[in-house]
C-alpha cells in the first residue's frame, strides 16, 4: 500500500513546516501563509433543478448544494463535514479533509448515478494555500481584479478568478467576529503552486509574513 | 529670496540639493521649483526645439518649461516637472535639454536659425534625401532633448493594486474634499486621490478663507475627518492618469519618490514598492480636478520670469519664496488681482497691474487700491526685455479688436511678469473616457459636456471658479454620486462651510497680442514645451493645415509631455483668429492618457523577472533539477530537455539517452500531457464529432489514437483517448495544446451542441505520468506490479489496466510514442515523485535512463510519428500527413467538409515524407527550404521545407521529416537544400527510419 511518506504536496520542497516553527514574530506580521495539503477536492456536476439530484447530494454531504453563484454551503471547518463551492451552473467543488475524498467521491457517484451526477476526484490537481492576517486582502488586491471587500465578498463566498497570472478558486473563510481579517483559501493548480506561493510571499513582504503549519 | 515667516514649509528641516551640479539648500515642504526660486535661480531649462532659455512657469502639473531629470544611475527618473518634485535631502537634478551646460547651451544656436525651423520643419527638411535620414535622426534626437532613460536594471520594486469603490473623487481641492466628505458621510466606499503631498489644492497656495479661517486649515480638518471614516481611502501623491470604459480609472501613487533613492536595504525591498498603480473600478466618478491658468501670447512671453499669476502667488503663500523683487501683473480677468495683493503682502514690489480690459471688477479694484498698486487698464504686454530673465516689459494700448498700438506706450522695469489669461478647466480625464466638451463662450474655456460614463465634474473642473461655488458644487456632486451609487443612507446634516461670495467682472477674450514690430517673424509662444509660436500656427494654416487635428500634428502643438495643458485654448484661439471662425467651431483635439507621464516600472508592476510568466512544474520537477537536467519551455511548463552527465555535450547526452531507450529502459516524465476526463451518455458522440476517426467500436479498457481538425480541415491537435467505462473516457492532448483543446470542446458543447449530455473535467494536474519504454520495460513493470497482468496478451498495445504499481494506485497504459514496448504509468500527482524514485532505483540494474524532450522527439521521428505543431502549422490536413486512413468516410466530424474543397483535396499539396541526406553526418536545419532544381542564386522554386531533423544514434545517421509538394509520389527522388555557403543533397524516402515492421512495438 502507498505510505503517508510517499505523498508529496505541491509545496513540499519549500519546507514550510520547518519555517512555520521558526517564524515566530507573530505581532509584526500583517499576513500569514500556509499550505493545506491534500485537501479532498471533488468536481461534481449535475442539474440543480433536479430535486432527486440535489437531495441525493445533500444526503451524502449533509448540506444542500449552493445554487447562488459564488457562494458555498457546508461547514467552514472541513473537520465538521464537506463544503461545496459553487463553480458554475451545475458545477461544484466539494472540499473535504485529507483522506475523505475517496469515500466521499464514491458515495456521491453512487448516490447520483441515477439522477445524472458526474463525479471526478481532482484532489491532486490543486493544492490549497491559506492566507490570513490584517493585510491578507491587500495582498490579494495586488493580483486579483475582483472586489474582495467584505461587503461584496462575504465570509463563505467563493469565486474563480485570476490571482497574479494563475487561475485560482478563492474561498473566504467564515469568521463573523473579524470579517476583514478572515482567512482566504486559494485553490491553485499544482503546477502553478510554486509560482503562486513565491508571488504571494513577495507581494506580502511589505506587510511582514509569517508561515503557519498547514 | 525666502520670506521671513509663513508658508507650508518646515524651517527646522534644512535639505541640501544640487541642480545642474551646483549645491543649494531648501526646506522640507519645498518642491524643487520652490527651492530654486527661493535660491534665486531663474534659468532652469532650454526649450525643446530652439533651445531658448526657460524658467519656472507654473507651480503644478501643467509645467511646460522646468523639466528635469532627477538622480542618476539605475533609479533615475527623466522628464519630471520641477514643480511637482518634492525636495528631499541630497536630491540631485539636472535640466533635460541642455548640452554641455545650461548656461552655455550648444544648441542655442538653433535660436539663430529659428527662421529655418518653422512648423513642420521635420517633414520639410530632413526627409530628403531619404538615405541620410538615419544620420540626421541621431543628431536631431540629441538636439531635441528629453531626459535619458536609465541604462541599468531598475533596483526598485513596483506594484499594482485593484480597488473597487462606490465613489471615486479625483482631486483634493475644495470641491473634491467637499464631494468626498459628503459621499463618505453616507457610508459609501469612497476613494479620494490627489497628486499633491497633502489635500487642499489651490487652498494651499492662496489666502482664501473658509468659515473665517484660512482655507488650508479647513482642508486639513476635512482630510482628518475623511481619514477617520471606515470605508474612505485618501491617496495623496497619487495621480489619476487614465480614465477608461466602465469607470475604470488608473492611478499612479508615488510612495517613496519624495524620500529619494533607497539607501538602507541592500535589495531595496524594505518598505514596499516605490510606485504603485491602482486600477480602480468606481460606480461613480467625481472629477474635481481643478483648472490650469493659461498665459497670453505676446512677444518673448517665454522669458524666465514670465509666470502664471496664480503660481507667483502660490510660491509666496505656500513656500514663502519670492519669485521676484519687482513684479508687473498682466491680466485679462479679475483673478490676478488677488495674486497681485498676495505678492505685495509677501514683500514683492508690484509695479503695476496691466489689465487688457477697460475696467476691472469692484473687488479687484479694491484689492489693488488696498495695496496701492497702479492699475493700467486698456493695455497689454507687447514685449519682454532680457534674455536669461525678465528685465522690463513694454506695454501698449489695445483696441477693441485686440490689436496693440504700433508703439509701446511704456516700458516698466521688473524681474517678474505674472500673467493671467484666464483658466482652463482640467477636463483631461473627462476626455479620456470619450466625454464631450462644450465651449463656454463667456469664460472662454472648454467645460465637460456629455459623457457615456457615470461621471460628474465639480468645482473649477466644471468651470466654477469661485470658492463658494466650488464648495457648493462639491457637496452636491458628492451627495448625488453616493445616491446614484445606490447608497440609501443620507449623511448627518451639517452646517455647510461658508466662503466669501465673489462678484468678478467678466474676463476679456484676449489670447494673443500681435506685435507690431518687424512683421511676423517674432517669437510669441503658444506651446512653451514644444516651441510652437503664434506664427507657426499662422504658417500651418497658410500651408493648408486648417483642421485642428492637422494643425496639432503638423506643428506638434500640445503634443509635448505637458499635453498642452496651458497652450491648448490659446492655440485654438489663434487658429480661430486666422481662420476667422469662432473657437467653438474650430473644435479641440482630444486629451489622451496619461495625464502626466508614468514610469514603465510602475506599468510593469510586479510582473517582471521570475514573475514575468508563471513557470509550471511537474510533480517530479525537483528530481530533474537535482539530476542536472537542462530544461526546455513547453508552453509554461519546464520539461527536462536532456540530462547531461559530467562533461557530456548535448549531442553525447542525447545519443546516450536514445540508445538506452531502445536497448535498455528509457524513462520519461510525461505529466505535462493534457488530460481531459469525459463523462456522460453522449461522450462517444462528442468524440466522433471532434476526431476524424470513428470511436463507436472502442472497447472499455482500450485506447485509440485520434486526430483533431479545425473547421478548415487542418490538423490542430492529436492524442490518445482511452475508454474507462460505459460513458467514461480519458482524452490526452499535446502538452502545449491542453488548454486550447479544452476550450475548443467546451465551446462546441456550450454553443453548438448543448443537447449533448457530456461533462468535461481537466485532470491534467491530477495525474503524474511516467513513460517506461524499451526492451527491459516489461521486466521492470512486472517486478513492481502486484495486481496487473502485463503480458502482451493481457495488456496488448493500446490497452489500459488499473491496479497498483509499487504499491501506488495507478493506471497503466500500453501506449507508445517511441515505437518500443512502452508502459505509461499514471498515479495521483502526490505520488509522482515516489513513483519516479522507485522506478529509478528498481530500474538501475536494467540500465534505466531518464530522457528528455530532445530524445522523445528523436525516438518518434525515427518512427515517423508527427508532433502537432511541428509537422503541422495550421495548413496541414490528415491526408497531407499520410494519415488518410484515419479519416472516416462514414461519419461527420469537424473539418470534414473542408477536406473536400478543391484546394484541400488536390494532389500536389505539401505532403509528409522522410529525407535522407547524401552525407550521413549532415543534419539539415529545421525550416530549411527544399528545391528540386537548384540554381547558384535565388530565386529558386521551393517545393517544401524541413519540419524535423536530428542526428539519430539508433539509425546511425541523420534523419529528417519534411513537407514536400506531391511528396507521396516523389519517394526516391533527389532534392536539394540550398544553405548559406553550401548545397545539401538528399533523397526523399518514406517517413519511417527504424523498425518499419513494428515488431518491437507489439512485442
Amino acid at each position: 500500500m502507498a505510505e503517508r511518506y510517499q505523498q508529496q504536496s505541491a509545496l513540499a520542497h519549500f519546507g514550510l513546516s520547518a519555517r512555520a516553527t521558526s517564524d515566530q514574530n507573530e505581532s509584526e506580521c500583517g499576513v500569514w501563509l500556509g499550505e493545506h495539503a491534500f485537501r479532498g477536492q471533488i468536481n461534481l456536476r449535475g442539474d440543480p433543478g433536479k430535486k432527486t439530484f440535489m437531495d441525493a447530494v445533500a444526503k451524502v454531504t449533509g448540506s444542500r448544494l449552493p445554487t447562488k453563484p459564488n457562494t458555498s454551503a457546508g461547514p467552514d471547518d472541513p473537520q465538521a463535514g464537506p463544503r461545496a463551492l459553487w463553480l458554475a451552473l451545475g458545477e461544484w467543488l466539494v472540499v473535504t479533509v485529507p483522506g475523505a475524498e475517496e469515500e466521499t467521491a464514491r458515495s456521491l457517484a453512487e448516490a447520483t448515478a441515477d439522477c445524472g451526477g458526474t463525479v471526478t476526484d481532482v484532489s491532486d490537481a490543486r493544492t490549497v494555500i491559506a492566507m490570513g492576517g490584517r493585510h491578507a486582502r491587500d495582498v490579494l488586491m495586488k493580483g486579483c481584479p475582483l472586489d474582495l471587500h467584505p461587503a461584496a465578498f462575504e465570509p463563505g463566498a467563493c469565486a474563480q478568478s485570476l490571482l497574479a497570472l494563475a487561475t485560482v478558486i478563492l474561498y473566504r473563510g467564515a469568521d463573523p467576529s473579524e470579517a476583514d481579517v478572515s482567512a482566504f483559501e486559494i485553490h491553485v493548480a499544482r503546477s502553478f503552486a510554486d509560482y503562486l506561493w513565491t508571488w504571494l510571499e513577495d507581494a506580502a513582504d511589505e506587510y511582514g509574513v509569517r508561515i503557519i503549519e498547514g | 529670496m525666502r520670506l521671513a515667516g509663513g508658508g507650508r514649509i518646515d524651517r527646522s528641516q534644512l535639505y541640501a540639493f544640487t541642480f545642474n551640479g551646483t549645491q543649494y539648500q531648501g526646506y522640507a515642504g519645498d518642491t524643487l521649483a520652490a527651492a530654486l526660486i527661493a535660491n534665486g535661480v531663474r534659468l532652469v531649462g532650454r526649450s525643446f526645439k530652439l533651445h531658448r532659455p526657460r524658467g519656472i512657469f507654473s507651480a503644478g502639473a501643467e509645467e511646460p518649461s522646468a523639466i528635469v531629470q532627477v538622480e542618476a544611475g539605475a533609479s533615475t527618473l527623466p522628464n519630471l516637472r520641477a514643480t511637482q518634485v518634492e525636495l528631499y535631502d541630497g536630491l540631485s537634478a539636472t535640466s533635460v535639454n541642455a548640452w554641455p551646460s545650461l548656461a552655455f547651451d550648444f544648441w542655442s544656436i538653433n535660436s539663430l536659425f529659428a527662421p529655418l525651423l518653422p512648423a513642420g520643419f521635420y517633414y520639410k527638411t530632413f526627409m530628403w534625401p531619404q538615405s541620410l535620414w538615419h544620420s540626421y535622426e541621431a543628431v536631431i534626437r540629441r538636439a531635441a532633448g528629453l531626459g535619458r532613460a536609465p541604462e541599468h536594471p531598475d533596483p526598485d520594486i513596483y506594484d499594482h493594486m485593484h480597488l473597487h469603490c462606490d465613489v471615486l473623487v479625483v482631486g483634493g481641492g475644495p470641491a473634491g474634499l467637499a464631494a468626498a466628505l459628503k459621499a463618505g458621510r453616507t457610508g459609501a466606499r469612497v476613494v479620494l486621490v490627489d497628486e499633491q503631498n497633502e489635500s487642499g489644492g489651490q487652498l494651499l497656495g492662496n489666502r482664501q478663507q473658509i468659515d473665517g479661517a484660512p482655507g488650508a486649515e479647513w482642508a486639513t480638518s476635512a482630510a482628518e475627518e475623511l481619514a477617520a471614516l471606515d470605508d474612505v481611502r485618501v491617496l495623496t501623491r497619487t495621480t489619476a492618469f487614465g480614465h477608461y470604459d466602465h469607470n475604470h480609472v488608473a492611478l499612479i501613487e508615488r510612495r517613496t519618490d519624495h524620500l529619494g533613492p533607497a539607501v538602507s536595504d541592500a535589495d531595496g525591498r524594505d518598505g514596499g514598492p516605490r510606485q504603485r498603480v491602482w486600477k480602480v473600478r468606481a460606480k461613480q466618478v467625481v472629477l474635481a480636478t481643478g483648472a490650469h491658468e493659461r498665459s497670453i501670447v505676446f512677444r518673448n512671453n517665454d522669458r524666465p520670469g514670465v509666470m502664471q499669476a496664480s503660481a507667483a502667488a502660490c510660491y509666496v503663500n505656500r513656500y514663502a519664496a519670492r519669485p521676484g523683487h519687482r513684479a508687473v501683473i498682466f491680466t485679462n480677468n479679475d483673478s490676478a488681482y488677488a495674486a497681485a495683493a498676495d505678492l505685495a503682502e509677501g514683500g514683492v514690489s508690484v509695479a503695476a497691474i496691466v489689465d487688457a480690459r477697460p475696467e476691472p471688477g469692484l473687488d479687484a479694484s479694491a484689492l489693488a487700491a488696498g495695496q496701492g498698486i497702479e492699475v493700467i487698464t486698456g493695455h497689454a504686454a507687447v514685449d519682454v526685455k532680457g534674455r536669461r530673465h525678465v528685465e522690463a516689459v513694454s506695454i501698449a494700448a489695445v483696441d477693441e479688436a485686440g490689436n496693440a498700438a504700433a508703439s509701446a506706450s511704456r516700458s516698466i522695469n521688473c524681474d517678474l511678469l505674472a500673467v493671467s489669461g484666464g483658466w482652463n478647466p482640467c477636463v483631461h480625464l473627462h476626455c479620456h473616457s470619450g466625454g464631450k466638451l462644450n465651449f463656454d463662450a463667456v469664460q472662454a474655456c472648454f467645460v465637460p459636456g456629455e459623457s457615456k460614463l457615470a461621471v460628474r465634474a465639480a468645482g473649477a473642473a466644471a468651470g466654477i471658479f469661485d470658492l463658494a461655488g466650488c464648495l457648493e458644487s462639491g457637496f452636491e456632486a458628492g451627495a448625488d454620486a453616493a445616491q446614484d451609487a445606490g447608497i440609501k443612507r443620507r449623511g448627518r446634516a451639517r452646517k455647510a462651510p461658508v466662503a466669501d461670495a465673489e462678484t468678478p467682472a467678466p474676463a476679456r477674450h484676449l489670447f494673443h497680442v500681435p506685435s507690431s514690430k518687424r512683421g511676423g517673424d517674432y517669437k510669441a509662444f503658444v506651446d512653451l514645451q514644444h516651441d510652437v509660436s503664434a506664427s507657426d500656427i499662422a504658417l500651418a494654416v497658410r500651408e493648408g493645415y486648417e483642421s485642428v487635428e492637422h494643425l496639432k500634428r503638423y506643428t506638434t502643438l500640445g503634443m509635448a509631455t505637458d499635453q498642452g495643458k496651458t497652450s491648448n485654448v490659446p492655440g485654438l484661439a489663434i487658429l480661430s483668429e486666422v481662420l476667422g471662425r469662432p473657437i467653438a467651431d474650430v473644435g479641440t483635439t482630444t486629451f489622451r492618457p496619461p495625464y502626466t507621464p508614468v514610469t514603465f516600472g510602475a506599468l510593469a508592476g510586479r510582473d517582471v523577472g521570475t514573475f514575468a510568466d508563471p513557470v509550471r512544474k511537474t510533480p517530479m520537477h525537483h528530481w530533474h533539477e537535482t539530476a542536472g537536467a537542462v530544461f526546455e519551455d513547453v508552453g509554461q511548463w519546464k520539461r527536462p530537455w536532456y540530462y547531461p552527465r559530467d562533461g557530456e555535450t548535448m549531442q553525447e547526452a542525447v545519443d546516450r539517452e536514445c540508445l538506452a531507450a531502445r536497448n535498455a529502459i528509457g524513462l520519461l516524465d510525461a505529466s505535462t500531457l493534457g488530460k481531459i476526463d469525459i463523462q456522460g451518455p453522449d461522450s462517444v458522440t462528442l468524440l466522433n464529432r471532434v476526431y476524424t476517426n470513428a470511436w463507436n467500436t472502442l472497447a472499455i479498457g482500450r485506447s485509440r489514437y485520434g486526430l483533431m481538425c479545425g473547421e478548415d480541415g487542418m490538423v490542430f491537435d492529436d492524442g490518445v483517448t482511452t475508454r474507462l467505462g460505459d460513458h467514461h473516457y480519458l482524452m490526452t492532448t499535446t502538452s502545449g495544446g491542453a488548454a486550447r483543446v479544452m476550450s475548443w470542446l467546451e465551446e462546441w458543447l456550450q454553443t453548438e451542441w448543448p443537447e449533448l449530455d457530456v461533462r468535461l473535467t481537466s485532470v491534467t494536474e491530477q495525474w503524474a505520468s511516467a513513460g517506461i519504454c524499451g526492451p527491459g520495460a516489461r521486466r521492470l513493470m512486472e517486478e513492481l506490479s502486484e495486481d496487473i497482468a502485463l503480458d502482451a496478451e493481457a495488456l496488448p498495445f493500446m490497452a489500459m489496466s488499473e491496479g497498483r504499481v509499487a504499491g501506488l494506485p495507478a493506471r497503466v497504459f500500453r501506449i507508445s510514442f517511441s515505437g518500443e514496448v512502452s508502459f505509461e504509468v499514471n498515479v495521483p500527482s502526490r505520488y509522482g515523485m515516489a513513483l519516479w524514485s522507485i522506478l529509478m532505483t528498481a530500474g538501475e540494474k536494467y540500465g534505466i535512463t531518464p530522457y528528455g524532450t530532445e530524445t522523445l522527439h528523436i525516438l518518434r521521428a525515427e518512427k515517423g510519428y508527427i508532433i502537432a505543431g511541428q509537422e503541422t502549422d495550421g495548413t496541414v490536413t490528415p491526408i497531407d500527413l499520410g494519415m488518410g486512413r484515419m479519416v472516416s468516410k462514414k461519419k461527420d466530424f469537424i473539418g470534414k467538409r473542408s477536406l473536400s474543397r478543391s484546394d484541400t483535396s488536390r494532389e500536389d499539396r505539401k505532403q509528409l515524407v522522410g529525407l535522407l541526406t547524401e552525407d550521413e553526418t549532415e543534419v539539415l536545419p529545421e525550416g530549411a527550404q527544399i528545391v528540386s532544381e537548384p540554381r547558384p542564386m535565388p530565386p529558386m522554386e521551393m517545393i517544401g521545407h524541413v519540419t524535423s531533423s536530428y542526428h539519430s544514434a539508433n539509425v546511425g545517421r541523420s534523419i529528417a521529416l519534411a513537407l514536400i509538394r506531391s511528396g507521396h509520389s516523389r519517394i526516391g527522388e533527389q532534392v536539394f537544400a540550398p544553405l548559406p555557403g553550401k548545397r545539401v543533397m538528399a533523397r526523399i524516402v518514406e517517413p519511417m527510419f527504424f523498425d518499419p515492421e513494428g515488431t518491437r512495438l507489439h512485442g
